[in-house]
């Protein structure tokens, strides 16, 4: 039998890559990966919202796809290659879609952003010039409180279109 | 917000997989995408003692061709089925349907037979494959049997399958490619549950008669439902869409809830079903001058 088995309330070593390393942590089952990835990895970019899958701010690239990271569990990620708000860019720098969310006033508090930036990056590569439904359409996964979203859709849209943007 | 402990089992295969479900079927909890169960576990509303967790079953994955059904794995990811061309092919229905379940994010991880699994009265999925008189695929380890969507979905997140099985794949009957399809919703905002949800697959003969058509309706009654339509059947199509909506809503049974009233659900019905099968025909038409 091939089948992995963990039992209830006793703790796995999980191996997986976040941001091009090789990492490892301590998680029974029950541990959400939203919740693995701050408290046994300290990427503390991955907010916890709501918490069943509904506001978006615990989303991450895992295997280059965004989804929440609240709906899955730390065990199945065993071997996963993730990426979280810290690994879009070079620490102390920002990619061109960080620095259209700051030329577009695309955040105000900022607890919704890094989910959405992780959204966007593997939306963009899919959808390297989006209109602007398909941005919004996209966006209806997020919740964000602060800025009424006119603002992160023009953010994205720059990202995508620069040139016609700025 | 953290769900109840649970053991985690995570086969490879389906055999272990219903093995496992022998054993522990009435306390187990199978877990595919999560993108409901997910949720359920974390809000405490189900609480297992055991989740199986099929998700790395590469025989639940794949997408086929067999004579004129195409059979997706229960397994395929949702997203992956709105990238296939085989899809989009032979079922145009799904491939409408598909842009509609949750947003782009839980696509990236739900499935197909997860949703159907689910049972949720007003998801895409499950309306897809009823209007198209497909078949859901249930497997335990004592035998495998294949049960019409029609009968399968009993209702809000009641199905048939027994706790020893699990959903393995769907066999959707191919559209001709002289049919059109349309899918049509109306929720409070993009992504949310459907307050209502309609579906229309037809095809016209050559003197321009209806030859078939199916329509299905979601969120509307506690699980999703196809009209009877047979009395359509040979009629001509141009004073046909206001007919067969006024048919379907005053055949349905719909559910009242917080959102809207039964009555409200009515009117969308009618509204929902007009246009799905006036953009069916125009789809119809669309793929019948590729054609030729």
């Amino acid at each position: 039998m091939t089948t992995v088995h963990h039992p209830a309330g006793q703790r796995a070593t999980i191996e997986l890559t976040v941001n091009g390393q090789r990492r490892s942590g301590q998680a029974e089952p029950r541990m959400l990966l939203s919740d693995f990835l701050r408290h046994e990895l300290q990427t503390f970019g991955v907010h916890v919202g709501c918490e069943h899958g509904v506001c978006g701010a615990c989303t991450v690239l895992v295997g280059g796809r965004a989804m929440r990271s609240c709906t899955q569990y730390a065990v199945q990620a065993d071997g996963a290659d993730i990426t979280t708000v810290e690994g879009l860019a070079a620490a102390g720098t920002m990619n061109a879609l960080q620095s259209a969310f700051a030329d577009e006033h695309a955040l105000q508090c900022g607890f919704c952003t890094p989910g959405i930036l992780c959204s966007a990056t593997h939306f963009l590569r899919d959808t390297p010039s989006p209109t602007e439904v398909q941005v919004r359409d996209m966006l209806s996964g997020h919740i964000c409180r602060c800025t009424g979203y006119a603002s992160i859709v023009a953010a994205i849209l720059q990202a995508a279109n620069p040139k016609k943007g700025s | 917000m953290k769900p109840v402990a649970f053991d985690y089992h995570r086969p490879e295969t389906v055999s272990e997989a219903v093995a496992l479900l022998s054993e522990l079927g009435e306390e187990a909890a199978v877990l595919s995408g999560g993108m409901t169960l997910g949720p359920m576990l974390n809000l405490r509303m189900v609480r297992p003692r055991v989740v199986i967790d099929v998700s790395r079953i590469a025989a639940l994955k794949t997408i086929s061709l067999k004579d004129n059904l195409v059979v997706t794995g229960a397994g395929v990811v949702q997203a992956d089925a709105m990238s296939s061309d085989l899809i989009a092919r032979e079922l145009p229905l799904l491939a409408m349907a598909l842009p509609w379940v949750g947003h782009f994010q839980t696509r990236n991880r739900g499935t197909l037979g997860g949703s159907v699994a689910h049972a949720d009265p007003s998801a895409e999925i499950p309306l897809s494959l009823v209007t198209l008189g497909g078949t859901v695929v249930l497997q335990s380890r004592r035998r495998e049997r294949r049960i019409a969507a029609r009968d399968f979905f009993q209702g809000a997140l009641t199905t048939q399958r027994q706790p020893d099985e699990i959903v393995v794949a769907l066999e959707w009957p191919r559209t001709p490619p002289d049919a059109g399809c349309a899918f049509a919703e109306i929720a409070q905002r993009h992504g949310d549950f459907a307050i209502a949800a309609a579906a229309c697959c037809l095809r016209l003969s050559s003197k321009g008669e209806i030859a078939e058509l199916s329509v299905g309706l979601g969120g509307v009654e506690s699980r999703p439902v196809a009209v009877d339509t047979a009395r359509f059947i040979g009629r001509s199509w141009p004073d046909a869409a206001t007919a067969v909506a006024e048919h379907a809503a005053t055949n349905v049974t719909p559910m009242s809830d917080h959102s809207v009233s039964a009555d409200y659900r009515i009117a969308l019905t009618k509204v929902l079903v007009e246009r799905t099968f006036t953009e069916a025909l125009s789809h119809a038409a669309q793929r019948w001058g590729r054609l030729q």
